[in-house]
């Protein structure tokens, strides 16, 4: 007997599935229809344009100085994710294969972190780096966005050297291997998969990080994509065809990402979910 | 075995704790220092005690913000939760492999849009000319169209299923993980015995979904008491202080009333809350 003579595809489970399919894209759908639409004129949500005015994407990416944000949110997500990744790797290693006195407390802070609004810092965090001198540069929010990915990084790493068998520590410590060795030749291969699927994850969230863009930098050439979006719907949102065709360029990258690594971005959901 | 591979830990672990100490754990000391003054964020600082404190349970902006945190609560977590569940059931159920993939990834969609992306699309969704209001007047029933982000009445619910859009998807794909995890001879030994679809929910689905959905509920739970980007760029806050949340009257008290004080106990309020809620979910997700 099988599971589907139990629990069948019932006709009105498609019909839920396609609702809930049709809800999930119709924003988006409406959207793209919309920045088709010629420029300044009254468009309704959900409309064919019978005269589909593609140059927008052209004049918002124009407007919206797209190629500068493009550049800024990489040269942000090219320091924050790689810095992330190897901060949380040394300390993760460490707190689960180097026991040491404190290391107790020093996991605790971290795991603080995870349910920590971030507003709960911005105050602090303005003056802070106001002091530094970093106000309205891209280091403004590089710098406390990976202090900020820590607490969960940290947890991440630690769980994946936790969960590799103990044996493969401790036969590389026979062959007389240091522990700095052992991490270099035995353990940083081991850990590219619990790697990659953090790095998708951090890319992510760094691409979309809107707190900290807004308050700490006003340029938007020198936020992340997401906080550029901030200022661009204050200056354009008159001009909804023109709102549509920018926010769409801003989204598409996203969900490119998505769709190319999305067995990795689901396998990670599932893994971060898992611990 | 391992015990005796010294005690170096603390160098692996500095880096990371360094640099969380000075931008995370040492600005957090400073919001709770802030919170016992009168301050403007430049001039001179009055001690006033517990002064902010007693504002933020008394002053009904304040107090208000809170509450509205309390009802996205329903919108981004309860709601997600249980449409997630009843997702999950049917994409579980589809014959082939490549159906199932497909579903997840179209639900799951939103939750790698930007937050302020889903807000403009979603703005524009609400607004006079916008899907909502023409499918209503589509079906005759021109008299319900309204500016729903501009509605006191409607602006908070409207705001809360813009985070139902995005989380639903988050909880599909994890239930139905969880759904595919579960023995079926559970289930065929279960209806064998005479029980229906409910009572083989409640008795079987369920209990096997629990840790999934303790993880969904703390991780939503946070993100609705947290709420800043989707409210921001959606209402601001308004009309009036309809829509306000924490995250984005902390962030108003900060830079535009220049209340960094006030704003500061509002913060500790709300990691104290987002704790207080938090704490007890994690008791549920342990395995007994």
């Amino acid at each position: 007997m099988t599971r589907r003579r139990v629990a069948g595809r019932s006709p009105v489970g498609v019909l839920v599935l396609t609702l809930a399919a049709v809800g999930t894209v119709l924003p988006l759908v409406s959207m793209a229809l919309t920045a088709l639409q010629p420029r300044g004129s009254a468009p309704a949500g959900l409309s064919v344009p019978a005269d589909p005015q593609w140059g927008n994407f052209v004049d918002a990416w124009d407007a919206a100085v797209m190629g500068e944000l493009l550049r800024s949110s990489a040269l942000i997500v090219l320091v924050v994710v790689p810095s992330a990744l190897l901060l949380a790797t040394l300390a993760g290693y460490g707190l689960a294969l180097v026991p040491f006195r404190g290391a107790a407390l020093v996991y605790a802070a971290f795991l603080a972190g995870l349910a920590l609004p971030y507003e709960a810092l911005i105050a602090p965090l303005y003056l802070q780096i106001g002091d530094l001198g970093l106000l309205n540069t891209r280091w403004a929010i590089i710098v406390p966005l990976t202090a900020l990915f820590m607490p969960f990084s940290v947890f991440w790493m630690r769980a994946h050297f936790l969960g590799l068998p103990a044996e493969l520590l401790d036969s590389a410590r026979v062959d007389g291997a240091s522990m700095r060795q052992a991490f270099r030749h035995v353990m940083l291969p081991l850990a590219a998969p619990a790697w990659s699927a953090l790095a998708i994850l951090l890319f992510l969230w760094t691409w979309n990080q809107f707190l900290l863009a807004v308050t700490l930098v006003d340029e938007p050439t020198r936020r992340t994509m997401a906080g550029a979006l901030g200022a661009y719907q204050g200056q354009y949102g008159t001009d909804i065809v023109l709102l549509c065709a920018g926010s769409l360029l801003i989204i598409v990258p996203t969900i490119a990402v998505f769709l190319i690594f999305q067995r990795g971005f689901v396998a990670a959901i599932l893994q971060g979910a898992g611990r | 075995m391992r015990a005796r591979y010294g005690a170096s830990g603390w160098w692996w672990v500095l880096p990371a704790l360094a640099l969380y100490g000075a931008f995370v754990l040492y600005p957090l000391s400073q919001t709770v220092r802030y919170s016992f003054y009168d301050w403007d964020g430049f001039g001179p600082a009055t001690w006033v005690g517990l002064d902010n404190y007693r504002s933020v349970v008394t002053d009904e902006r304040l107090l208000d913000s809170l509450g509205h945190a309390l009802v996205l609560i329903a919108f981004f977590t309860v709601l997600p939760i249980t449409l997630g569940l009843a997702l999950a059931a049917v994409v579980a159920d589809l014959r082939s492999a490549g159906a199932r993939a497909a579903a997840r990834a179209v639900l799951f969609l939103p939750q790698v849009v930007p937050l302020a992306g889903a807000a403009i699309a979603w703005s524009w969704m609400y607004s006079p000319d916008g899907v909502i209001n023409q499918s209503l007047r589509a079906v005759g029933l021109d008299a319900l169209a309204r500016p729903w982000l501009a509605d006191f009445g409607t602006a908070l619910p409207a705001v809360g299923l813009i985070g139902t859009w995005v989380a639903t998807g988050l909880c599909t794909l994890l239930f139905t993980a969880g759904l595919l995890r579960i023995d079926p001879a559970l289930h065929e030994a279960a209806a064998l015995d005479g029980a229906g679809r409910v009572r083989r929910f409640t008795a079987i689905t369920l209990p096997a979904l629990r840790r999934e959905i303790v993880v969904a509920a703390t991780i939503l739970t946070i993100a609705a008491l947290a709420s800043f980007d989707i409210v921001y760029v959606a209402t601001a806050g308004g009309p009036g202080y309809s829509t306000m949340v924490p995250g984005v009257l902390i962030f108003r008290l900060v830079f535009t009333d220049q209340a960094v004080g006030l704003a500061s106990a509002l913060a500790v309020v709300l990691v104290v809350l987002v704790l207080a809620i938090i704490a007890p979910l994690q008791r549920l997700g342990r395995d007994e």
